[in-house]
């Protein structure tokens, strides 16, 4: 996981002759760039300010790249992006203060998510901290909830050790975000101690494989199921164990499931796959989870928008779960069959203890059956109006499987994970667990940057674009060919959607009648524009927007009147889902 | 249309409780709250204290005390925390407790592990004689004394420190301070510092 960690920094310097020897540490700040060089780290996202510019000094002499965002929060989402496509820490500085808490959305959003993600904040100098100085907050108490560790750097000497140790934390094991604050004083003082090579601290075990007996206890029980069933968590992607994934349901013909951040670990076009689960999850999918007799669950913290009611979900299952936090097994959902361990070693493990494939002809014909019972399909009229479904399925259709989808966080989220069709991992970029609006346009920024050489495309919602617009200038900047796309429904329409449901229809600051003209707007930045109004223009205006080289953004003017189905309320049975608005009311 | 009612599924019967343990319909399990006393040794430095307490009410365990000192290791700090929670929340205290970057080991002492409080009360200076004598009862002694007011030490476990207080209310109580409970496993066994 952490191959970079377990390099020594002395070996790095020696064996690479393509870099020419570096300079000796003179000050903290040096030592902290030193550190992230070390790391391996190409790119920064960040914000200048007051208190952190001793390291922008340092910065100044090396060869990381630092990507100037317009507001902290893009930065926290970009490096959090980047940390999610190539899987190795993404990193962003911030100055004290504001900076530091403009930051805070994308580290709890990466918290949520175990993002690998690292940050780097400037404090106060340290007579002045608990002074309430200028700029100055408490980063570290702020943060502490939300990330894996927040270390307070508190000497020139030890400051680079502490981001060496930061950044390996954040890459190992359930990985996450952490973060160091950097007093001015520490990193302006002088220092010739370079930093340690990065490894993790030494009260912080990573479990690898798990206990051969329970490993084929597990595998015994899953061989006898009628009715099982996979659900691949985001912790198969994390832990690069998609090839193990699909080599074990193949072998074992057993039907997948994933969660949302597990989309793209399993190939949706694939007939063991059942897609998605959960509140907006496919109703086969949903079907399945309610009837399995045995589910195998990998990388998955059972949070509630999959489970529904836990009293509920799953109801008649042996339960085999598969973590490397020991603190997510029987959080949420009891499990029978706890296995602690890298979800790639422990796959393999199963995959070799298995005495045999389960009995499951007839189960698999059930789960193709509710395929064809609860079909995922939308009304698409001749005329009038866009459906955006369909934007999503054309612009699927037309792009390279490795593509890369970011998405805010709304209606527009739920279709593009629904009608997107996806294969492989680390081309599904969300915010699932924070549910952060305006996730999208910095995360596409990151993603970008991680893979120059993969098409970006950024659904994104009109309400969800408008909190993170500016980050359109280093889109714009940068000449990043991202696509984006605004599924405009001129309002926040999923809290339009409970309103309806759920609130007799007060639509109470719900609607954006004043919503700006995004194709305009896209070309005040210096991005492209284009407005969408009418089903038969959408493949024009996708290979328009596709062949210009820079950013794009597609204003697409869809049906207001659009949701999303098909919808498990809130707390409720997974069997038990809408498949349209007046489904909710037999709920 | 919905998918189908949960009596036409393939087996009904199947259930969880609210905690997401599958229920045997005829054996309905529910878990009563019970008091457990979890030790942790961690690393002596600052906000250690304030990371162990934050992640007790950000998660919401009930807490009922919990205590923090010095431990023969300088760089290591020993905590003592009561909590109350029903089975399940009690291993993922444990857990969420172990997950802590400065925590170096945890466990649930046994018990039967000995437990100390200790209370100092301060009460009216008028009846000396009278308070040596009840504190005298409690295995407590008199630790500051003016005309006005005499200060008792009692400790012990939580319920003769109990006792202790309610006896002492004859007099004209003060001021009370208790302090939450310290406690060691019985016998050979320690917790590791190299875990």
């Amino acid at each position: 996981m952490s191959e970079r960690a377990s390099v020594p920094a002395e070996d790095e310097q020696a064996d690479d002759e393509s870099t020419e020897e570096q300079a000796p540490v003179t000050t903290g700040a040096q030592s902290v760039v030193r550190a992230l060089e070390n790391a391996g780290a190409e790119y920064i996202f960040g914000v200048q300010g007051g208190a952190i510019m001793p390291v922008y000094d340092a910065l100044y002499d090396s060869d990381i790249t630092h990507v100037t965002m317009a507001h902290e929060q893009g930065a926290s989402h970009a490096a959090d992006a980047y940390g999610i496509v190539t899987g190795d820490p993404g990193v962003c500085f911030a100055t004290s203060g504001p900076g530091a808490t403009n930051l805070v959305t994308g580290i709890a959003d990466a918290s949520m998510d175990s993002d690998p993600m690292i940050a780097l904040t400037g404090q106060v100098p340290t007579d002045f901290v608990g002074n309430d100085a200028f700029q100055e907050t408490d980063t570290v108490g702020i943060t502490q909830p939300i990330t894996k560790e927040s270390y307070f750097a508190n000497h020139s000497d030890t400051v680079g050790n502490d981001v060496s140790e930061a950044f390996a934390l954040a890459d190992a094991g359930r990985q996450g975000p952490t973060l160091v604050d950097l007093p001015k004083d520490v990193t302006q003082g002088e220092t010739d101690v370079e930093p340690m090579a990065p490894s993790t601290p030494d009260t912080y075990d990573v479990p690898e494989e798990a206990d051969d007996e329970a490993v084929q206890e597990a595998a015994d029980v899953l061989a006898d199921a009628d009715r099982p069933v996979i659900l691949a968590g985001g912790g198969v992607i994390k832990a690069d164990a998609s090839n193990a994934l699909r080599e074990f349901a193949m072998e074992y013909e057993i039907p997948v499931i994933t969660t949302m951040p597990g989309i793209g670990s399993f190939p949706e076009d694939h007939e063991l796959s059942l897609e998605w689960a959960g509140m907006h999850g496919t109703g086969y999918a949903n079907m399945a989870i309610t009837n399995t007799d045995c589910m195998l669950a990998i990388g998955t913290r059972f949070d509630d928008r999959l489970t529904g009611g836990v009293d509920s979900f799953a109801p008649d299952a042996d339960l085999v779960h598969v973590d490397i936090d020991p603190a997510e097994i029987s959080k949420n959902v009891y499990a029978d069959y706890p296995l602690v361990g890298d979800a790639r070693a422990v796959l393999r493990q199963l995959f070799d203890a298995m005495p045999r494939a389960p009995d499951a002809d007839e189960w698999r014909e059930q789960c193709q059956d509710w395929k064809v019972e609860f079909p995922m399909t939308y009304e698409m009229p001749d005329d009038e109006p866009l459906k955006p479904q369909y934007v999503v399925e054309t612009f699927s259709d037309v792009t390279p499987d490795d593509t890369i989808v970011c998405t805010g966080v709304g209606q527009h989220q739920m279709w593009a994970s629904q009608f997107w069709e996806y294969t492989e991992p680390r081309t599904w970029v969300s915010s699932h667990g924070l549910g952060t609006m305006g996730y999208g346009v910095p995360a596409a920024i990151g993603a970008k940057l991680a893979a120059p050489d993969q098409e970006v495309v950024c659904f994104d919602g009109d309400g969800s674009f408008l909190m993170t617009v500016q980050g359109l200038s280093v889109a714009v900047r940068e000449n990043l060919d991202i696509t984006y796309v605004i599924l405009n429904n001129e309002a926040v329409g999923m809290v339009r959607q409970w309103q309806d449901g759920f609130y007799e229809g007060r639509r109470m600051a719900s609607e954006y009648p004043w919503i700006p003209q995004f194709d305009k707007l896209a070309e005040a930045f210096g991005a492209r524009g284009f407005r969408l109004e009418e089903a038969e223009d959408v493949e024009d205006t996708i290979q328009a927007a596709r062949d210009y080289d820079g950013p794009s953004v597609i204003d697409a003017h869809i049906d207001p009147g659009e949701n999303v189905f098909p919808m498990v309320p809130s707390g409720g049975d997974n069997g038990l889902f809408a498949l349209e608005e007046d489904h909710l009311e037999m709920l | 249309m919905p998918g189908p009612a949960p009596d036409e599924r393939m087996r009904p019967e199947g259930r969880r409780n609210s905690q997401g343990i599958r229920v045997d319909p005829e054996a309905e399990v529910t878990h009563e709250p019970r008091q457990a006393v979890l030790s942790a040794l961690v690393k002596h430095r600052p906000g250690v204290l304030s990371e162990v307490s934050g992640l007790f009410s950000r998660r919401q365990f009930n807490i009922e005390s919990l205590t923090v000192g010095p431990t023969s290791d300088e760089n290591i700090a020993r905590m003592t925390i009561l909590i109350e929670e029903p089975e399940p929340g009690i291993e993922q205290a444990k857990k969420q407790l172990q997950k802590l970057v400065p925590v170096i080991s945890v466990m649930e002492l046994e018990p039967e592990a000995v437990r100390r409080e200790l209370a100092l009360i301060k009460v009216g200076g008028e009846k000396p004689d009278d308070v040596n004598a009840v504190a005298e009862m409690y295995d407590g002694q008199a630790v500051d004394a003016s005309t006005d007011s005499v200060t008792v030490e009692v400790t012990g476990s939580k319920q003769k420190i109990d006792a202790a207080v309610e006896a002492f209310r004859q007099f004209d109580v003060q001021e009370i301070v208790r302090t939450g409970a310290a406690a060691l496993e019985r016998g050979p066994t320690t917790l590791d510092k190299d875990d």
